[in-house]
């Protein structure tokens, strides 16, 4: 290696690399151009001609000495301070960098020597303590504006208050009530002068009067032309217009009579003042009036005013005249009237007068014979006319009005001119203008007379304030002014109010001092402001107030509320009260960004509002609140706005249309999240429906069981097979026709609904949870080492490479991609107890014999010649025949095992239902030689097979445990005709007496073996609490490190997939009160109670929820659901023990053959029951056969007990719960049980069952049964022995009566004699009823039908005994008989 | 199950070469991961190639030239395949450790690509883990590399990166265009080649 592959390569060649000296440019040339650019700053302080020249050579300052303070300068080595002078010194701007006593400026050091923070006191100070109050719930008052006290928004209210004038106030003296009238006066008049309505109505006036005439003028010109209608519509005009001519001037009449009479009052006013100014001999007010006189035309004016009286005598006479005509025709016709009724009267009374005479006459005659009576009928008079006259006479006398009198015309002139020389100007008099100025010099105080001063006195001496109420509460006042002599009072104050409550009223108050204390005057009201209001555009208002408050005073004041007079020429008195105005106003206030701080209109919609405000291009254009767009659309479609106008921009987008035709204005209705999806579909849902492939990939990702694997999807749909969905929709189909079968299965349909309803739910969401992964599911990391592994690995070390003591190595699961030719291996061993065939047997039909390998007892013949068949996925595989009732076979048997899609993953082979069947036969050989003669040389037999026993252990079972070890007990027919299992009465010794059940000893496993499923993460959602699982996790954990193999159990999944505390399924509940029937001992009524509970059909979790096990549900959804594994039934087998008041547990344990499993422990004296609640058998605790093999907890309501005994064989095991060291409690003292509360339903309704519905379908199990044997038998005739069915159809109810127990020996031996010519065999198969299917299997199984012979017989009987709730028992008894020859 | 509606994909190739600084001794495992409608009709999906040491010059690239071949049928494009390596090598205890996962999609163009495909392994869970992992040699490595294939369950693992390793591939494929997948440019595909080139051309040249 030392070589170097390449030799040809030279150093300083072309190789890949070369090592050289660093090449250094060391010339004279390059240490002259560095020594121009380079220069190293010297260590030395500066020269002191250098400084001086930064100092411009003055004296260097220093401000210490002079006493100035300088911090202390930082701590620096001279040499760098030396070395960042010399540089700073050749800078261009170097002064800057000295200080005025030539050294660097350097700031103090800011930072402390060391370092510090402020000191934190131990004891927080008393005033600053947090102190930990409880929630308060903040009830809701409308009265705020936020709905709280603390509320958001910022609201504010401006009050002005800008003046304060009297009208009157008790301080007036009596001039000052006089100027003030005048004052008043003047105003009005000013008022009216500025509106001038008397000549605007006399202008009118003049108008309408021309028109007038113009329209007459125009109908008179016109008349031929217009018709009938024009004419009426122009005289309607006319009426019109004389109609306004009359208000009008009715209204100048009264404005000028106001006018006039407002000048005169001004006139008296004023020299009322005069009058008073002189009498009191002082001038109080600065008031003066200049009556100012205009000269007029007296000609002009006469003419006017005749004119005038003319024009209104003449519209008055017409007026007259019309009303006169109008009088007179009415009164002419009530005349006319009048006189018809007076005669119409006459008439009648002469009628009623000469029938009333009449009618005696007729009286008399009456009398005379009844031959008149024909006569007299037809003169009889007539009731309705009698009645109408008498109408005629009662009508009421028509009044005759006064008669109209005609137009006075010199006296309407009269009239005219008297009204017009009352309110109007008469001709020739001067127009006159009254002006008030306030230019009379008053008085100084000196020269007034005593009462005045002390008038004025009092003025000056008063103060006055106004007090501003919220919602009558005062929120501010405002400073206190002193009158004026003028009694005005400026405030000018502007109050802001922050405001949380809606406001109520605003309301000032005027209080008055004099001295000490305030005294109210008045209170005054002002109205809430208009949320349009606010402080910018507001305009002041005067609010007027008044008193009735009282004020008398000695001198020349006139008080308030008190009557006074002008002296001794004014008759009469006045009474007065304060009266005044104020100027004020109350508006929304405007923040700084311009903001109105204006609460919302109303506390709904408000808030929205007010966020929408900025953005909404409705409140933009200022129509607030505007929320119906609909409304807006119209309105923006009826007023013709122009879409393009960039201005109605925003109005357009928000009206915009769907369809983008901005013809068609219309809101937007929706909110569209994706509005691209569209766009980018390929196609629309419907479809993807329709296409086949597209239907399959989809059932492939969503994982539907039948397409999970599906593998190469076509690609044209044309290629995928036409029954590719044949089978799936076919079971959903099934799902349907569930629904519809209603007949006997109603019920069960509906649980199978809620079954697949619950199930979908339940897979939905295990599926998002098996997506969901965690670290340890992706990546494969070391646990960090604790102390135990490590002494492990330690340990390790020293092991013994080989040890003697063989230990059993696990066998490694497969993964499953590889596997093929899967097998479950069966070992049989043995077989114990056999029924043997009974002495009947020994007739010489019965030639069961195989000389060469058949061992005889003593007597010669076989006792039994048993063999097992195994059943699995329909192959069938049997071990050799064995002989004798404990026959031994030691026999493999490899059955070949598929899984469906040929898909080995733990998530498919769950799902597998299949169950293997092992069934007990007896074969018995039948000599049909027909000819003796052959014996010597031919045999000529038949096999029979009698079914004596059989055993199903579900594929789930072998999966999920890896293997099945054991000795089984064989589920045997109470009854086996033709075989008994007793003592053996010729063997003797050999048989332990009294056993009635038959044993299979088995060993089943699969080869490879598979991946079981990963146990379930329990990462579901709770309710529990926190503590209380942590506590459980914990406590399993403990548990389970020392005994790795016991399950406890705390925690269980319920049907929603939430995780429920175990305890919580305990409750005492009812078991169906009628079943107990007339069971009387405490076993008994136990027993039935079991029965009923074995009678609900059994379905494993991992059926029901393929990837899930260990799901619980509580005992009314087990009751609907009429299925459940063997937690179900032990959990309601023992809430009906405990309402039976007996001491239940429930067991968790290992039982055979189910593996991990659920049974029921009862306390009975002395002992401890076992119950299996999926089969209703128990067993003492000391039973060896007892199918339950190991205990790991025990469960109850109250806790839960841990085996921490070494053996967990109930027989071995100690129950005493208390003893510490062989059972662990959950809750302990140091945590107690607080009561958790039970899952279970109050109590459990159960529905009575049909029994007409239960006769039809054990009729339609007959008949279905009877047609699958023939079917079975279809090479072959097949005949039914009534006889014997009916015998069966009698015994099948005792059957039940007796649980399933046999029913004696007397019974049978009554159904034997009966058939006596008979050799027969069979027995009644008992089952739960959930489907039809499972019994045909059954009784296929059984190869009863299987007689390859014509001469026999069979019987059938089926009998169902409902239990409540639908719970149904199925019997089936099948028969063979043959003839005994 | 008609065989016409399918379309084959070829693949030839070489996982060339690879940096990874500071290591030495490594091999590598590849895996092709497809999907439900992929199967294969010829070569190894599977393979494991030689233990290479780095280069001794300055690229320092550790060579492999380890060929891929394998060829699929499909109905689907859905579930292209997808090349997953894994490297290992051997850390200075002598101990076995994954030196970094890449995955890369088989090319979807038929012709020649060269990939260079960046190396990461996940990272411990604690410090006190990586501590331990790196005395025991028991670094933390996927349970199973097809997860890399995915989306799922990536979001809880961390990963470093360690290197890139350069994969050529060259990709041959059938029938793609007639069941309508256009995954080459227009002008591309109808190219046609030109007339003169050929051993014919010569033939002018005689004179």
């Amino acid at each position: 290696d030392e070589v170097p592959l390449m030799e040809d390569v030279d150093e300083e060649g072309y190789g890949f690399y070369a090592v050289r000296k660093a090449e250094y440019d060391d010339t004279p040339e390059t240490a002259k151009k560095e020594a121009e650019k380079l220069y190293y700053p010297s260590v030395t302080s500066v020269n002191a001609e250098e400084k001086a020249k930064i100092l411009h050579d003055k004296q260097p300052r220093f401000l210490e000495d002079e006493g100035f303070y300088v911090g202390t300068r930082p701590k620096i080595s001279g040499w760098n301070v030396n070395k960042m002078e010399n540089r700073l010194i050749k800078e261009l701007h170097r002064e800057k960098w000295f200080g005025e006593d030539g050294r660097m400026i350097v700031l103090p050091n800011p930072l402390r020597p060391t370092p510090s923070r402020p000191p934190i006191p131990e004891e927080q100070e008393p005033g600053l303590e947090v102190q930990y109050r409880k929630a308060i719930m903040h009830e809701f008052d409308s009265r705020y504006i936020d709905g709280s006290l603390d509320n958001a928004g910022y609201y504010q209210l401006d009050v002005d208050i800008n003046s304060l004038s009297f009208s009157h106030h008790h301080l007036f003296s009596r001039e000052h009530v006089l100027a003030t009238r005048l004052s008043q006066l003047y105003e009005e008049y000013m008022d009216r002068q500025k509106k001038n309505m008397a000549e605007y109505l006399s202008e009118k006036l003049k108008a309408l009067k021309l028109s007038a005439v113009h329209l007459k003028d125009h109908m008179a010109a016109k008349k031929s032309e217009h018709n009938y209608a024009d004419r009426s519509n122009f005289q309607k005009r006319l009426q019109d217009y004389k109609d306004e001519i009359r208000r009008a001037r009715a209204l100048r009449d009264k404005e000028e009579k106001t006018d006039r009479l407002l000048l005169k009052a001004i006139i008296k006013t004023w020299k009322d003042i005069k009058q008073q100014r002189e009498k009191q001999k002082f001038i109080n007010t600065p008031l003066k009036l200049q009556v100012i006189t205009e000269e007029t035309n007296k000609e002009f004016d006469l003419t006017q005013w005749k004119l005038e009286i003319e024009d209104e005598l003449e519209e008055m006479e017409e007026e007259a005249t019309e009303i006169y005509n109008r009088k007179k025709t009415e009164y002419e016709e009530a005349l006319k009237k009048h006189a018809e009724q007076v005669k119409a009267k006459e008439d009648a009374r002469v009628r009623i007068h000469k029938r009333s005479r009449k009618q005696s006459t007729k009286g008399s005659r009456a009398s005379l014979g009844s031959k008149a009576s024909k006569h007299s009928a037809e003169n009889e008079p007539n009731p309705e006319e009698e009645a109408k006259d008498q109408e005629i006479l009662n009508e009421p006398e028509i009044e005759i009005p006064d008669k109209p009198e005609e137009f006075n015309k010199e006296q309407a002139r009269k009239d005219i001119i008297a009204k017009a020389k009352e309110i109007r100007r008469r001709p020739g008099e001067p127009k006159l203008y009254p002006e008030v100025t306030s230019t009379q010099p008053i008085t100084e105080a000196s020269k007034c007379p005593r009462g005045e001063q002390q008038r004025r006195n009092d003025v000056s001496k008063c103060e006055m304030f106004l007090k501003v109420l919220f919602n009558n509460k005062e929120v501010s006042r405002t400073s206190s002014k002193p009158l004026t002599q003028e009694f005005k009072l400026n405030f000018g104050q502007i109050f802001s109010l922050k405001i949380v409550q809606w406001p109520e009223s605003i309301t000032y108050q005027v209080y008055e001092t004099s001295g000490f204390g305030g005294e109210i005057i008045c209170e005054i009201n002002s109205s809430i402001p208009d949320s349009s209001v606010t402080s910018q555009s507001v305009q002041l208002e005067n609010l007027d107030f008044s008193s009735d408050h009282r004020v008398n005073h000695g001198h020349e004041g006139v008080g308030s509320g008190v009557p006074f007079s002008f002296g001794a020429k004014n008759e009469g008195t006045e009474t007065l009260y304060t009266t005044g105005e104020l100027r004020c106003s109350v508006a929304w206030a405007i923040n700084d960004q311009g903001e109105l701080l204006v609460p919302p209109s109303t506390q709904e919609q408000g808030n929205m509002f007010y966020a929408m405000r900025k953005m909404d291009p409705v409140t933009a254009i200022g129509a607030a609140g505007v929320v119906d767009i609909q409304k807006l659309a119209k309105w923006f479609e009826d007023s013709r706005l122009d879409p393009n106008d960039p201005a109605n921009a925003d109005l357009v987008y928000m009206l915009k249309s769907k369809g983008g035709e901005s013809a068609l204005l219309g809101p937007k209705e929706f909110f569209r999240l994706e509005q691209l999806q569209e766009e980018f579909n390929f196609c629309d849902d419907e479809a993807i429906d329709e296409n086949k492939r597209f239907r399959l990939i989809y059932l492939r990702d969503s994982e539907v069981t039948e397409f999970k694997n599906y593998k190469m999807i076509p690609l044209l749909d044309r290629d995928i097979p036409r029954d590719t969905f044949a089978e799936y929709e076919k079971k959903k189909r099934e799902e349907e026709k569930y629904k519809e079968e209603k007949d006997i299965e109603s019920h069960r349909a509906a649980v199978s609904k809620f079954m697949q309803r619950v199930r979908e739910q339940v897979i939905r969401r295990f599926r998002l949870l098996a997506h969901q992964r965690r670290l340890e599911d992706v990546i494969n990391e070391e646990a960090v080492p604790n102390i135990a592994l490590l002494g492990t690995s330690v340990l390790k070390l020293t092991e013994r490479r080989r040890p003697l003591r063989v230990e059993r190595k696990e066998r490694k699961k497969v993964v499953p991609q590889t596997i093929d030719n899967v097998k479950i291996l069966i070992n049989i061993n043995r077989a114990v107890y056999v029924p043997r065939r009974v002495a009947a047997s020994r007739g010489g039909a019965m030639t069961a014999r195989e000389p060469d390998k058949a061992v005889k007892n003593i007597v010669g013949e076989t006792q039994v010649q048993p063999f097992i068949e195994v059943m699995f996925q329909d192959v069938f595989l049997h071990t050799e025949v064995g002989d004798g009732p404990n026959p031994s076979y030691n026999e493999e048997l490899e059955m070949p095992f598929k899984a469906p899609n040929e898909d080995y993953t733990p998530g498919n082979l769950q799902t597998v239902t299949d169950n293997i069947y092992l069934n007990l036969f007896d074969q018995v050989l039948i000599d049909i030689q027909e000819d003796d003669r052959q014996r010597g040389t031919t045999v000529h037999q038949r096999i029979e097979k009698k079914w004596l026993g059989g055993l199903t252990i579900p594929f789930s079972t072998v999966y999920f445990n890896g293997k099945i070890d054991g000795t089984f007990k064989l589920n045997k027919p109470p009854v086996l005709l033709g075989y008994t299992q007793g003592p053996d009465e010729e063997e003797g010794t050999s048989l332990r007496s009294n056993e009635e059940n038959t044993y299979l000893s088995v060993f089943m496993t699969i080869e490879p073996p598979l991946q079981p499923p990963e146990p379930m993460r329990e990462r579901f959602a709770t309710t529990e609490d926190e503590k209380l699982l942590q506590y459980a996790d914990n406590w399993e954990k403990t548990l389970n490190a020392k005994f790795s193999d016991r399950e406890y159990k705390t925690t269980v999944i319920d049907v929603n997939g939430k995780t429920v505390f175990v305890t919580r399924y305990f409750k005492a509940l009812e078991p169906p009160p009628d079943i107990f029937g007339s069971s009387d001992t405490e076993v008994k009524k136990m027993e039935v109670v079991a029965r009923y509970v074995s009678m609900i059909p059994s379905v494993s979790d991992s059926v029901v929820f393929p990837g899930l096990c260990d799901i619980w549900s509580t005992c009314d959804q087990f009751l609907q659901m009429m299925a459940g594994d063997e937690e179900e039934h032990a959990v309601l087998l023992a809430n009906y023990f405990l309402y039976m008041k007996k001491i239940t547990w429930l067991i968790i344990g290992k039982g055979i053959p189910e593996g991990p499993t659920a049974y029921v422990m009862t306390e009975q004296e002395n002992d401890y029951w076992i119950w299996n609640a999926g089969t209703g058998e128990h067993f003492s605790y000391r039973d060896s056969y007892c199918p339950l093999q190991s205990i790991s907890c025990l469960i109850n309501a109250e806790n839960i007990w841990a085996n921490v005994q070494q053996y967990e064989k109930p027989a071995q095991m100690n129950f005493d719960l208390s003893q510490g060291a062989s059972w662990r409690s959950f809750f302990t003292r140091s945590f107690p049980n607080t009561g958790i509360a039970s899952y279970q339903p109050e109590r459990l309704y159960y529905k009575p069952t049909n029994k007409n519905a239960v006769l039809d379908l054990q009729e339609k199990i007959e008949t279905l049964l009877k047609n699958k044997i023939m079917e079975w038998r279809s090479r072959l005739i097949t005949r039914w022995n009534r006889h014997c069915t009916q015998i069966m159809r009698k015994l099948l109810p005792v059957l039940e009566e007796n649980l399933g127990h046999s029913p004696g020996e007397q019974h049978l031996a009554e159904l034997e004699s009966t058939f006596s010519a008979y050799k027969v065999s069979g027995f009644p198969i008992n089952m739960p009823y959930n489907e039809i299917n499972p019994i045909v299997d059954a009784v296929f199984s059984t190869r009863v039908h299987a007689h390859d012979t014509s001469d026999v017989e069979f019987a059938l009987a089926v009998y169902i005994h409902p239990y409540p709730n639908d719970v149904l028992s199925v019997w089936v008894y099948v028969a063979s008989l043959i003839r005994s020859r | 199950m008609s065989q016409s509606s399918v379309f084959l994909l070829m693949v030839g190739g070489q996982i060339e070469s690879a940096e990874f600084p500071d290591f030495d001794d490594i091999y590598c495992k590849y895996c092709f991961t497809f999907g439900p409608d992929w199967l294969v009709t010829s070569g190894l999906d599977e393979g494991l190639t030689q233990v290479t040491k780095k280069s001794r010059d300055d690229r320092q690239q550790f060579v492999w030239n380890f060929p891929l071949d394998i060829t699929f049928k499909t109905t689907n494009p859905f579930g292209w395949p997808q090349l997953i390596v894994h490297a290992y090598g051997i850390d200075a205890f002598g101990t076995d450790v994954v030196r970094g996962y890449g995955v890369t999609h088989v090319p979807i163009t038929p012709g020649r690509h060269k990939i260079r495909i960046p190396m990461f392994v996940p990272e411990s869970s604690s410090q006190l883990q990586k501590l331990t992992a790196w005395i025991l040699g028991r670094r933390p490595e996927y349970v199973d590399v097809r997860v890399l294939a995915q989306g799922e369950g990536r979001e809880v693992t961390r990963v470093r990166s360690q290197g890139f390793l350069t994969v050529s591939f060259n990709v041959v494929m059938k029938d793609m265009k007639k069941l309508g997948y256009d995954v080459i440019p227009s002008e591309m595909s109808t190219s046609v080649i030109p007339e003169s080139v050929g051993p014919n051309s010569g033939g002018t040249t005689e004179t």
